[in-house]
């Protein structure tokens, strides 16, 4: 219980009259790896949303373990969630296409490198000492996942597979605690999925930070995470371990189906 | 670094060429009244569409009442320098100018960015012409009809410098981490959310940073001219300092001077045209924009940093 | 009580103008997300064309309204095939600002060939003034409420009832898809600059009745208070241009009455502010929250 990171009680969200996430009790322990799975439109990546805050919880409770004990996230905006500590990637690639690999992992340690206006206005020492700061260790993180050469292309230009990995990168550039992962592997071949796997295990490792993963490609998701949560029309239909969960009925019938229903 | 350091000085000695140049022509007898007052212009409008580009083309906010800050800024130095009518109360009124616009900035900022687009320009419009408005119906401003006689406490040289340094002032901050951080609300306002970044405040300091340098170019306007009216700073002013940012390439200050200086010269030559003046104005601004539909230099920008990139590049190979 | 009932009828006469370019704005925004800034000029147009056809031609009032509606339906097409259409895909920036180079193409084009000086709106109708409890109306406001009011509707029908009022709606959702289920882009777009410019045409008719006077740069202003109206009804909807423009044409006839006329445009756009920072996509458009 002690290295308990991310609690989220009850959370419940309603879109006017549909409710997408119904009493969805969840929690993430340290450097732990976590699968998110279920159906389409089960409300995974609602589930992503209101714990990163993107969009705010109809009700429940969101607890997050800092240095400064227990604070609470509710109705925090994004930001001030990502500054506590969760970052996230997105299903629908959501990288600054225009600007550069190196700003868009720059832009991501805003809140780690401090320049005064004034400063940066009139080009002190400090400015220039910070900028260098901020752009070795851009390009020091840039370095471990293979990205230095395309450093200073804009970040539109890269293939699909590298811009996923690199706005993995650009989230670890927050310095998270809890890593959100929305279907990272969507749109890959096995040959890159394999490669995201390793990749996966070793930001884990290298890190020690805590990542959640929605995927819908089984064979990633029962070899990297050590836990699983289910989900079917916005609730929780199960949780437990890879071994656990493919033996689980309830979870059996949501993806094959009732064979009397059909 | 050196190579940083090798740029700025090619700006800088830049920037002394063409005071150079400009003052060798005074000397020379080549610059008119007129021309003088075309440079004058252009100066000023430079400075006016820079910080607007900031706003539009850095920080994605679309703004259509940049003419209001430009009022107060203009207002503040016709009132304040007809009681101290010297250069430090010049530059007393360009500061008062600059703080109030910064307030108006604020108070208009806060509540319309939550507004997306073209609401938010509807709502900045609004604001512009409610600031009008106000200057029109006040006493201290003299009403509809204006203020006369401002001392004329800037000449070619102080549009000059001033625009310079307002200039190098907002290229430094958007080659800042907070220019970044503008450029990534521009890019994706939820994932930049989502890096930790503030959206609103990073919107609000650009908009404020925008207003400021309005505030600034409506001084210089009311010292050089030294006639001003409520009605120089209607929706049109605004919609003028547009086309300059637009013309030129949204999110490229290099644009924004090029389109300052072809828009200043066009309106010189046109004025023997009489009132054929603005349908070819008009017609030009047409097929600009159907011919160069991102502007005439798009997004890009002169860099003496990467031009002397180029050639060591290319000396090493 | 009577000024009341007095103002409510002046503010409904001149709001129904605003409803009428309100509208132009509104479909032409809603199809291509366009702020068509030359739609003021056309309704200057409308109001040019209908003092020709009187003065010259000495038609009647209806032939001079319908002949309007035509003739601008008509430059509303012609200038979206010929600066809006190249620009379909560029920035929406490049293409506002096009417009306000159409904009000042009108105004200066007109007042190159005709003069900038205001001359007097034929009476092509004879202005009669009843006296009714107390409040004065006279037969041209009654004509322009419900010339705008019948115009209104009709819109209405066109765009619930037609296939090509299906088709403009199908398009304001999703071009692309339109497009794949056979919906021809530019023909629908084409028909959406007709509709809107004759009713801006059939508007520029109408005030030049009212205020008896027209000149090339009035279009400007109104202009602008339109696309005001639009955005407060929630550019896009159809019946909230009709109430953004009678919400306007009232709000501007109370502060004069209440003798603040010096202010009324400020009390105009403190109340767009308001009404955008509660209904931040006007009163009946769609706040639309980005999918993530």
């Amino acid at each position: 219980m002690s290295n308990r990171l991310l609690d989220a009680q009850h959370l419940v969200k309603n879109f006017g009259g549909l409710t997408a996430v119904s009493d969805v009790s969840v929690h993430f322990d340290q450097n732990e790896l976590v699968g998110l799975i279920g159906p389409n439109g089960a409300g995974k990546t609602t589930l992503f949303n209101l714990l990163t805050g993107v969009t705010p919880i109809s009700s429940g409770a969101i607890t997050l373990a800092t240095d400064q004990g227990v604070q609470t996230l509710n109705g925090q905006r994004p930001a001030q969630i990502a500054q506590a500590g969760l970052s996230r990637t997105f299903q629908n690639i959501r990288l600054f296409k225009d600007l550069t690999v190196l700003d868009n992992v720059r832009i991501a340690m805003t809140n780690h490198y401090h320049e005064t206006f004034f400063g940066s206005i009139f080009r002190t020492p400090a400015f220039y000492r910070t900028e260098a700061a901020m752009t070795t260790a851009a390009q020091n993180l840039l370095g471990i996942f293979d990205l230095t050469t395309v450093a200073d292309q804009p970040a539109k230009n890269l293939p699909y597979g590298i811009q996923r990995r690199l706005e993995i990168v650009r989230a670890l550039a927050t310095k998270p605690k809890l890593l959100f992962l929305d279907e990272p592997a969507a749109g890959m071949n096995p040959e890159e999925t394999a490669d995201l796997t390793r990749l996966i295990r070793q930001i884990q490792h290298d890190f020690h930070i805590t990542i959640v993963l929605i995927e819908h490609d089984m064979s990633l998701v029962m070899t990297v995470v050590e836990r699983l949560y289910v989900l079917e029309h916005g609730a929780l239909l199960a949780a437990g371990t890879p071994a656990e969960i493919q033996k689980n009925p309830a979870v059996i019938k949501a993806y094959l189906g009732d064979e009397t229903t059909c | 670094m050196k190579t940083t350091l090798k740029a700025n000085a090619v700006w800088l000695g830049v920037m002394i060429l063409g005071f150079v140049v400009i003052d060798a022509a005074e000397f020379a007898g080549l610059v008119n009244t007129f021309i003088e007052n075309m440079l004058v212009t252009i100066g000023i409008n430079v400075i006016l569409a820079t910080g607007l580009n900031l706003i539009i083309g850095f920080s994605g906010q679309f703004s259509l009442g940049h003419a209001g800050f430009m009022a107060i800024g203009a207002y503040a130095t016709g009132i304040i320098t007809q009681s101290i009518a010297t250069p430090l109360g010049f530059y007393l009124s360009m500061i008062v100018g600059i703080f109030v616009a910064i307030i108006a900035a604020l108070i208009v900022g806060i509540p319309t960015l939550r507004l997306r687009g073209d609401y938010l320009a509807i709502a900045t419009m609004g604001a512009a012409e409610i600031i009008r408005i106000l200057i029109n119906n006040l006493k201290i401003t003299n009403g509809a009809a204006g203020l006369f006689n401002i001392p004329a406490l800037a000449s070619w040289a102080t549009v000059y410098t001033i625009m310079c340094v307002t200039t190098i002032v907002t290229v430094n901050f958007i080659h800042s981490r907070g220019g970044r951080a503008v450029m990534s609300v521009r890019e994706d306002e939820i994932a930049a959310e989502a890096m930790g970044i503030n959206t609103t405040r990073w919107k609000l300091a650009a908009f404020v940073f925008g207003a400021a340098t309005a505030a600034i170019g409506g001084s210089l306007h009311a010292a050089y001219i030294q006639t001003i009216a409520p009605s120089d700073f209607n929706i049109m002013a605004s919609i003028a300092i547009l086309i300059i940012v637009v013309l030129g390439g949204v999110g490229s200050i290099t644009g924004t001077f090029v389109a300052a200086i072809v828009l200043g010269a066009l309106d010189t030559i046109l004025q023997n045209f009489g009132t054929l003046r603005m349908i070819i104005y008009s017609l030009a601004l047409i097929l600009i924009m159907i011919f160069k539909p991102t502007g005439l230099l798009g997004n890009w920008e002169l860099s003496f940093k990467r031009l002397n990139h180029h050639k060591e590049v290319s000396a090493h190979e | 009580m009577q000024t009341i009932g007095q103002q409510l009828i002046n503010g409904l006469s001149l709001g129904s103008i605003y409803a009428l370019l309100a509208l132009g704005y509104t479909m032409v925004y809603g199809i291509i997300k366009l702020i068509n800034f030359a739609h003021g000029d056309i309704y200057m147009l409308g109001a040019f064309w209908g003092y020709y056809v009187i003065n010259v031609l000495h038609v009647n009032f209806i032939v001079a309204l319908l002949s309007a509606m035509v003739f601008c339906a008509l430059v509303g097409v012609v200038i979206e095939a010929i600066a809006y259409r190249p620009l379909r895909h560029s920035p929406r920036i490049t293409a506002l600002i096009t417009a306000i180079g159409v904009s000042f193409l009108l105004e200066n084009g007109m007042s190159y060939l005709f003069t900038a000086n205001t001359r007097n709106f034929p009476q092509v109708i004879k202005t009669v003034t009843w006296h009714f409890a107390g409040m004065r109306i006279s037969n041209i406001q009654v004509l322009i409420l419900v010339t705008a009011c019948l115009l209104m509707l009709i819109l209405e029908l066109i765009i619930k009832k037609t296939k090509m009022g299906k088709a403009m709606r199908a398009v304001s959702v999703d071009p692309t898809a339109a497009q794949l289920v056979g919906i021809n882009l530019n023909h629908t777009i084409s028909f959406t600059f007709a509709l809107g410019s004759a009713m801006a045409g059939a508007a520029g008719v109408l005030i030049g009745l009212y205020y008896n006077s027209i000149d090339p740069l009035m279009g400007m202003t109104p202009g602008i208070k339109a696309f005001v109206a639009a955005v407060i009804g929630g550019i896009g909807s159809v019946p909230g241009a009709s109430l953004g423009g009678f919400i306007i044409g009232l709000l501007e006839t109370a502060v004069q009455a209440i003798g603040l006329s010096a202010y009324k445009d400020a009390v105009v756009y403190v109340v767009l502010i308001v009404i955008l920072l509660v209904l931040p996509a006007g009163i009946f458009g769609k706040n639309v929250k980005e999918k993530v």
